[in-house]
């Protein structure tokens, strides 16, 4: 592909951005394949039987609050504190889906539809810049991400007694992941230090604050932007 | 858990994932976002992002502590930082993550 030259807006059909997601989201979905076998193992771990696991991959579909959930219940929490921090988790979806809006076309129900497609990578990468999404590219790059997801969930799930998540290391999967994330999102020195900040904010609530709420709060230090840019930056 | 909690869990979670991610698109959908929100929304994934990592790879529960996956998680930043592929990046995490748990 060649990439010197210009891109004009008309050749890129909705068919050529959903297969240029499906492709940018390919590295994703490995990785994403290996967190989601995770899952089924700590699942299983945490008291789900292996269909369970499986139909919480299929039906809820997010990272962060899957793990966070049954984080919860396995140290004890109840079923309303376990929705209560997978709803916290999520709640990043909501600047996202915000950000996403005025891309997608359609009623309110397709338009609810088609946002059931935003996860962290697909959002991240569809972006165009001056709020602008390639809807398409998105679908293509959560529908990736969506077929290993649950066929690691699966293999997890069922054979997870074969091994040992902590031993492979596997827990660390998830925090490089969105390591990876945050690094490609750092495009300038202001957004640079929202990250730094929302960092500290987040570790300095982690002794005080239910699970959840840490990540959540972090979300203040994006009032960064509510100041006019200056120029150049 | 018994059956019943595991399913009201799992119903319970799917239900407000896909309210949360419905609320934007549904409210905001073919309207453009003032100018103050766009700016704040640009900066909304930097801090997720980074309140994410901090969590996981620097705390247990209500406890700060610094563990193999955060030595792993740390080389796997320096090979984001370096412009490595996010494979390399996620099998870096595993190997020194797993490497260290084996040595100690």
């Amino acid at each position: 592909m060649p990439d010197r030259e210009p891109r004009e807006p008309a050749q890129q059909t909705p068919r050529r951005s959903f297969r240029e997601g499906l492709r940018a989201g390919l590295p994703y979905a490995v990785a994403g394949g290996v967190l989601s076998l995770t899952f089924g193992v700590l699942a299983r771990e945490a008291g789900f039987s292996a269909l369970g696991a499986i139909v919480m991959s299929a039906i809820v579909f997010a990272g962060s609050a899957q793990f966070a959930a049954i984080s919860i219940v396995a140290g004890g929490g109840g079923v309303g504190a376990a929705i209560g921090a997978a709803a916290l988790m999520n709640s990043r979806f909501l600047p996202m889906g915000a950000a996403l809006a005025p891309s997608l076309p359609g009623r309110a129900l397709k338009r609810a539809a088609q946002g059931q497609t935003v996860v962290d990578a697909s959002w991240a990468m569809a972006s165009r810049g001056e709020g602008n999404f390639d809807r398409h590219f998105l679908f293509g790059a959560t529908a990736v991400q969506y077929v290993t997801w649950q066929t690691g969930t699966a293999i997890g799930a069922i054979g997870g007694s074969a091994f040992d998540p902590l031993a492979l290391g596997l827990d660390a999967i998830f925090p490089a992941f969105f390591l990876a994330l945050l690094l490609a999102e750092l495009r300038d020195r202001r957004s640079g230090a929202v990250a730094l900040a929302g960092g500290l904010i987040a570790l300095a609530l982690v002794p005080f604050a239910p699970a959840g709420v840490p990540v959540l709060a972090a979300s203040v230090a994006a009032l960064a932007g509510l100041r006019r840019r200056s120029a150049g930056a | 858990m018994s059956s019943q909690m595991m399913w009201a869990l799992i119903g319970g979670c799917a239900v407000v994932t896909e309210l949360i991610k419905a609320a934007g698109p549904v409210a905001l959908g073919g309207r453009e976002l003032p100018q103050w929100a766009a700016g704040v929304i640009g900066l909304m994934a930097a801090a997720l992002l980074a309140a994410l990592v901090v969590t996981e790879a620097l705390s247990e529960g209500d406890r700060i502590r610094v563990g193999a996956d955060t030595a792993g998680v740390a080389a796997a930043g320096l090979v984001a930082w370096r412009g490595g592929s996010v494979l390399l990046i996620v099998g870096v995490a595993v190997v020194v993550t797993a490497g260290l748990r084996a040595l100690t």
